[in-house]
Order: C-alpha cells, then structure tokens, then sequence
C-alpha cells in the first residue's frame, strides 16, 4: 500500500482539463486510486462467472475469448429490460449541471470524475452500437468501440463511483449516475470483473448471513460482549434473543455495528433502549446483515441476499421488522425489497408502536420501519427518559448519509432524536439533507488500499465538518450509516482531526434514564461522563 | 473541431438552399416536398421513440428523493419534493418541465486559496435555458397565425403582448431576441466554460447552431429584408390545407428559414432533443416515494438463488447447538 500524501499536497487540485480529449486520455491505475480484484472463491460461492485469480493492475484480465459479445449483449438485455437506462443514455445534452457536483470530482480534479463524463464512458459504445452517426462519424458524436482499454476505462471509474446520487438531484432530466454505474457494474460482473471489498462480503453474506462472514456462535459472542459492556456501564443486562419464535419485532442492524466501534457504540444505545421500551423483539443470525453489497455487484445478486429478511421474517412469525442504522441498507428496503421480494409475508402486519401504539402507515407494504422512525415517535410521545447533560462536552453536527437522504428522505427524523439528546449544528446548507455530500467511500468502495481516493472522495464532506468545527466547535459528528461509521473516522482524521464519529443512537444511549441503572460515570465508550463532576461539588 | 463541423454543417444547408431555390429553381422542392418530409419525420420519428421508451419496462421505483419523506404525523413531508402519491409527482414535473426546478438548484463549487470548498449563487445556465426554450416557445405561438385563418384569438392576444414595443412603425416581438439571446448565451457556456466545452461534442454544437440559424434567420426576414407575409401565409395554408401550391417570388430567406426548421424537424427525433419527450419518462422524477406503502411490480422480476435456513442450519447446527440458539431439526 502506498503513503497517503499529506492534506495540504492532497488539495493541489488540478481542475483545468487536459488538452487530449477525454477519448484519447488513457486511464492510469495510481496506487492508491484503486480498489484489488475479486478473488476466485468469493465469485464462485454466488455462481458469479469467470473466477480466476487476477489482479486490477495485470495486463492480461483473463477474460473469456468472446467478451465484446457477451458485455454487447448484456447491454442490450438491459437496455431492453431497463427504461433507466435506456433513457439515461439517450436524453442527456451536456449541459454540465452535474460536472461539479460529485465529490470525486471536487477531491480529484479528473474530468472523468464528472458524472456527465462518467455517463459517457458507457454512452460512447452504446453510440456505436445504437445510433447511426455514432456507426459512421464515431470520435466527433461521442462514439467509440468497445475495446479492452475502453472496458478497463469501465472498470476504474465505475468503481470510483459511490452510487450516491448527489448529481441526480441537480440534473434537469433527473439521470442518476448510480443507476448508470450499478447497471455497467452489473456488466463488468459478466466477465467475472468485481472487486474483492464487494465480492468478499457478498460471498460472506450469502452464505453466512453477514459481511464478515462471522458464524451463529461468533455472532451471539458478539452481543454478549457488548452486553457485557452495557452492564458495565449501565448496571443493567440486557435479555437478549436470537432466532426467536414468536417474537413481535425481528431486528435488522447493519453487521458493522455488531463489530466494529463506533457502530457498536449506536447499535448499544438501540439495544438498551428497546429493553427500556420493553419491546418483543429477537435478532437472527441466518440474517445478521441489513447492509446488502448486492446492490453494488447486480439486481439479481441484491435480491438473493435481500430475500433472507422476508425468509426470517417468515419463520420466527414475527409481526413487524424493524432495521437499523444503515444506509444503503435503507435504499434496498425503500426501493428495491417489496419490489423484488414482496408481497410481505402474510404474519407481517402493518407496523404499530407496541409503546405509542403509532401506525406506521408509511411502511404499511414493506412492514418495515427505520429504528429512527420508530425512536423519534418515541420521543413525541414523551416515553423515553433522558438526561441528556450526559451529552456534556459533546458538540454534535448531523451527516445526511446518502441513500436515506436521496433514496428515502430520511432527514428529520434522526435530527428530531438529536434534538432530544445534544447540542449540535447544521453543515452548510448546499452540504446536507438531499444535497448531502458522501463520505466519499460507499457503493464498495471503502478498502484500504483505495485510500487516497477516498481522502478525495471525502474531501467536501470533511470540509464541512471543519466549517462547524471553526465556527460552533463541532466535535462529533453523528450519522445513520455504518459504512459512514467505518470510513469517516479516518476521514476525518485525515482532515479534522479531532472530530469523532458517532451513530444517533450512541448520543441517545448515553442521554437514556434507564429503569434500575446504576449512577451513570461513563458513556458508551467508557469514557468519564463531563457533567459528573458538577454533580459531586 | 466539432465546432467548426457544427457550424459548416448549417452553412452547408444554408447555400445547399440558396443555390436549390436561386439558381436551379427547385422551390416546389424546398417549399413543398421538403416540409412534408420534415414534418412526417418529426411525427413518425417522435412518436417511435416515445413509444419506444413507453414499452421498456420500470423494474424499480428510483425516484431521487430532494425533501423530507413521509414518515410521521408531526414530521412535515416535503410533498413536491418527496412526492407520495401521484398528484404531488404531477405538482413535481410541472415545476420541472415548466420552470427547470432542478437546474434551479445548481451552484457553483469552487476550491478557495485556503483549501476551503465555497458555493456560490450561480443560475445562468437556468436563466439561458428559460430564456431559450420559453421564447421558443412563444415565437411557436405566434407561427400558429399562418397556419390558421381566422387566426385565434390567443395568438393575436400573444402578438400584441410579445410585440408592445414599437421600432420604426414595426412591433419589435421580443421572444424571438430572447430566444436567440438565450441560445447565444448557452453557445456562450460551451466554447468559453473548460469543463462545458470539454464534454460538449458535434451532436451539442450543431442543433445549437441550428437553432441560431433559424432564429437570425427569422429575425433578418421579418425585420430587414421584409419578406412578404400574405404569400407565405398562402403557402403554409396551402400546405395544412392539403392543396399545397408555390406562389411565386417568396424571399430567399424565407427558403433559409424554412429549410433550417425542416432539417431540426428531421434532426429532432434521433437526437439529444428527444429530452424535450423523455424528462416525462425520467423514473427519478415521474415516481412517487411510496414504495414501502405500495408494491412496485417488476415484469421480469427475476427468479434467483437463494441460501436457505434450512441450508444454514445444516452448515451449523452443532455450533448454534453449543451456544444455546434454537434448532429447527435438533436431531
């Protein structure tokens, strides 16, 4: 892995673009751009083709004799099969509304890195293949033959895209890059061309339940620890159950926040505050994972993993799901799962607040609520005791992580919990709610080896950040996403340092009164609480 | 490059009309078969490509979701921008189709010497693209009173609104400068913005120039060489009327004009201005967010693999066994 250059070199950005046209600009892997390829195992696992073991950088992809044919043809399936696409390539003017509005762009300054740019990769060979002038008068229509350094061109900017959909907000025709690169992604995995951050956890997943791969016992392992840690802090054990019968609620965190910090830090405050709440509900094991990495590779390969919440949701007969912190997780289940794996099972029922007794008639399809729906409604109805001076020394600002924002339009609901639980600030207003910015390692994308990248990728968040650090002394910085809470921590140690980053839930957990607690002398993170002090004096 | 092939490419209609009509005298051609062609062109080419896309399928419900959901009673929905139901998605594309609303939101990004992202206020592409396309818009009314007779009162209503300026005894119809102003100005964008100029190819300069072509054209006709307005309305009425006849000694620049639309009318359907039919298809903008309250069907919603709990249970029993998890077959 190469050195990370230092923040101040990082920003000598080079936005003019180069004198050769962007056909005639060869694509160069730069270590530290890039993610490494899939290996064998994990594609063979999901019947994915063409497994071998290969490396992004090698000359030869070894790839199968007729892959034109079989890419050309996969374009036409699903040009056939997708009005989305189909669209996307034909209406676009190049107006440049989007050119500025992606973040890899504005980290890197590469002019393919502009979604309009991005589109076109795809667009000139459909150009060629589509259209007449694009047959005949090719390089000044923007048309181009497939060739190898063409697909190789796919196969870096493609997985340089973070599906976030930030350009999609501001173009006139509403084309959505995400689409456009889950679609050539979902091309490039014909040829057995993925990387191994996305195919890892989706072999993992689809056979184990979970990204990581951790087996049932690991997995109850991992809740006693964290019980453990909350009897500690709190005097009080949870009761926690797995793969229950007859439960009311089935529970879906994101896996990252089973075993990683900060996300287990969140994943503790909903926990306790579901105990405090005194709800009916169990974990699985067979579906340990809310996050769902299919979504990055192909819609088939999303909806093999997707199924297994309906499945469990199905065989434990429970009457409602609810899902946690994540956020591709969210765009799956807002847009993609009754579609793909509905009808909902016949025991599951329009959700209701076993507390408020709130219907949720905005899930009244899926029977599946976000835990900040379900917290927030908690709150309206005064049924959560919190202190929230625990929160003390605390300053908090909320990062709008993608998809619930463009996918879903979740954005008051954890800010109504924030509200409730710490003093904290709002970004700029071209930085947060639909315009949000991504932390800049989603969609796949967020290994160590790519790392310069995603220090790009991120820059526009993290300049934010440092916008309410100046300006309110911000000092945590609170998200829904668990990929949020496993890449910015290094982002913002990168260009903040300082800023730590949280689940909403983690500010709750410290702020929740619990029935039969010990006097509170640490937060979730074991760390002394600020306002103890004042107390004792 | 493709610049100057855009523009050549327009010169080369303009003196293909010139020597047709001056020189060999084919104006039955370029003033009666040329138009029919056009116009059956455009309406064959328009309506394919609608229906086109009309029959390819929407597997998903993507809507780009720009404003609060709805969620709970006492969160507020953004209902424009967050549509659940199809009124509020109807209420959403008229502002877009009409007013742009996306391009409306754009800013401009810059990196400052000190290393800090700033946005700023910038809505000129919004403002060239309403200038272009409602005075487009408006210069297509007042077109409609030489296909009609008696002439609509809307349209003689428009004249007098569009023309209330008067310069030399002549009413001086400002959308037809507002839309050649607005093109202009987007040409403008392309040759003098890097990043616009870098992306923008042959297919963006030439309807651009087109365009302008027809709209000085236009412009010069009307308000320099004068053409005469009765024997083009002769014609354009001959034309709707079926019973096409060329009356004699008809400007040239009319033949300009008139050549430059029938080659966009042609042009139109098999180019990037098919946008003009395809933001009403655009699924991140004509859906609703409603996708966890109604179920969205997939036609070829796929039939796939899927790794079981039975399979699972079967991979791990002795371990779930040893931790205490509940066995569907405990045997």
């Amino acid at each position: 892995m190469t050195k990370l250059a230092k923040p101040a070199d990082l920003l000598k950005i080079n936005y003019k673009p180069p004198m050769t046209s962007w056909m005639d600009t060869p694509t160069v892997y730069k270590p530290g751009t890039y993610s490494y390829a899939c290996k064998p195992e994990s594609l063979k696992i999901v019947d994915m083709p063409n497994p071998r073991t290969w490396q992004t950088t090698d000359e030869d992809w070894q790839l199968p004799e007729n892959w034109k044919e079989i890419v050309l043809d996969g374009l036409r399936d699903r040009l056939q099969r997708f009005r989305s696409l189909k669209l996307f390539m034909d209406v676009c003017v190049r107006c440049g509304a989007c050119a500025d509005k992606c973040h890899f762009f504005l980290g890197s300054g590469d002019p393919k890195n502009m979604p309009v740019l991005r589109a076109e990769l795809l667009r000139s060979v459909y150009r060629k293949e589509y259209t007449l002038a694009g047959k005949y008068m090719a390089k000044m229509v923007g048309a181009r033959e497939l060739t190898l350094p063409v697909l190789k061109e796919w196969f870096y900017y493609f997985f340089q895209c973070t599906e976030c959909r930030r350009c999609s907000v501001f173009c006139p025709y509403g084309i959505d890059t995400a689409e456009i690169t889950m679609l050539a992604r979902e091309l490039l995995g014909l040829l057995g061309l993925s990387i191994d951050w996305i195919m890892g956890p989706v072999s993992a997943c689809y056979m184990k339940g979970n990204h990581l791969g951790i087996q049932p016992h690991g997995i109850v392992d991992s809740f006693d620890m964290i019980n453990d840690d909350i009897e500690d802090i709190t005097g009080v054990r949870l009761d926690l159950s797995y793969n229950r019968k007859g439960a009311e609620i089935l529970y879906v965190p994101p896996s990252g926040d089973v075993f990683a910090t900060p996300g287990t830090y969140s994943l503790m405050g909903q926990l306790m505050l579901f105990h405090e709440m005194g709800l009916d509900y169990t974990l699985s094991t067979y579906n340990s994972e809310g996050g769902n990495f299919g979504l990055f590779t192909s819609n088939e390969m999303m909806k093999r993993l997707n199924a297994k919440i309906y499945a469990e949701a199905k065989r434990l007969g429970v009457k409602f799901i609810i899902g946690g912190e994540c956020g591709h997780m969210w765009r799956v289940i807002n847009q993609y799962m009754d579609t793909m794996n509905g009808p909902a099972p016949d025991n599951l029922e329009v959700p209701v607040s076993p507390v408020t007794g709130t219907v949720f008639h905005n899930a009244a399809g899926t029977k599946m609520i976000h835990v900040c729906e379900f917290t927030a409604d908690l709150l309206k109805h005064n049924k959560v005791k919190l202190d929230p001076s625990r929160n003390k020394g605390v300053i908090a600002t909320y990062h709008d992580s993608c998809n619930p924002a463009r996918a879903m339009g979740l954005l008051d609901e954890p800010r109504y919990i924030l509200d409730h639980c710490v003093e904290w600030y709002e970004m700029p207003e071209e930085t947060i709610r639909e315009n949000t910015f991504c932390c800049g390692s989603g969609a796949g994308l967020g290994n160590d080896e790519n790392m310069e990248m995603r220090m790009r990728g991120g820059f526009p968040r993290a300049n934010a950040v440092k916008y309410v650090k100046e300006k309110h002394g911000v000092n945590m910085l609170a998200c829904v996403c668990a990929i949020d809470r496993a890449a910015l921590p290094a982002l913002m140690k990168y260009w903040n340092p300082g800023v730590e980053v949280c689940g909403v839930h983690e500010l709750l957990g410290n702020a929740l009164v619990m029935t039969g607690e010990k006097k509170r002398e640490e937060n979730l993170r074991f760390e002394p609480l600020q306002n103890v002090e004042e107390d004792d004096e | 490059m493709s610049i100057l092939v855009g523009l050549l490419l327009v010169v080369a209609i303009i003196a293909i009309t010139y020597i047709g009509v001056e020189v060999l005298g084919l104006s039955a051609l370029f003033g009666i078969v040329l138009p029919y062609v056009a116009v059956a062109c455009f309406i064959i080419g328009f309506i394919y490509r609608i229906v086109k896309w009309a029959k390819s399928p929407v597997p998903f419900r993507i809507p780009t979701t720009c404003g609060q959901q709805k969620s709970l009673d006492f969160i507020k929905q953004n209902k424009i921008e967050n549509p659940s139901s199809k009124g509020w998605v109807v209420v959403r594309m008229i502002l877009e189709v009409l007013t742009f609303r996306s391009l409306f939101r754009n800013t401009k990004a810059e990196l400052t010497e000190d290393g800090n992202l700033a946005y700023q206020w910038e809505k000129w592409l919004w403002l060239f693209a309403l200038m272009f396309h409602w005075g487009f818009f408006f210069v297509l009314v007042r077109h409609l009173r030489f296909i009609t007779d008696p002439v609509p009162g809307f349209v003689q209503l428009w004249e007098k609104i569009d023309g209330v300026f008067w310069v030399n005894l002549q009413a001086l119809y400002l959308t037809g400068f507002i839309m050649v102003a607005g093109l202009g100005l987007l040409l403008c964008r392309r040759l003098f913005l890097d990043k616009v100029r870098y992306i923008s190819l042959l297919n963006d300069y030439f309807p651009l120039f087109l365009l302008l072509g027809i709209g000085c054209s236009g412009i010069l006709m009307r308000y320099l060489t004068h053409v005469d307005v009765t024997r083009i309305k002769e014609l354009a009425m001959g034309w709707v009327t079926f019973n096409p006849t060329v009356p004699g000694d008809i400007s040239i620049m009319f033949y300009i004009h008139l050549a430059l639309v029938c080659v966009l009318l042609i042009y139109f359907p098999l180019s990037k201005l098919m946008h003009a039919g395809g933001i009403f298809f655009s699924p991140t903008r004509n859906m609703a967010n409603n996708n966890r309250m109604v179920r969205h069907e997939n036609p070829w919603n796929p039939v796939v693999k899927v790794h079981t709990y039975e399979e699972y249970e079967d991979e791990f029993r002795d371990k779930m066994r040893a931790v205490g998890l509940p066995l569907d077959k405990d045997e």
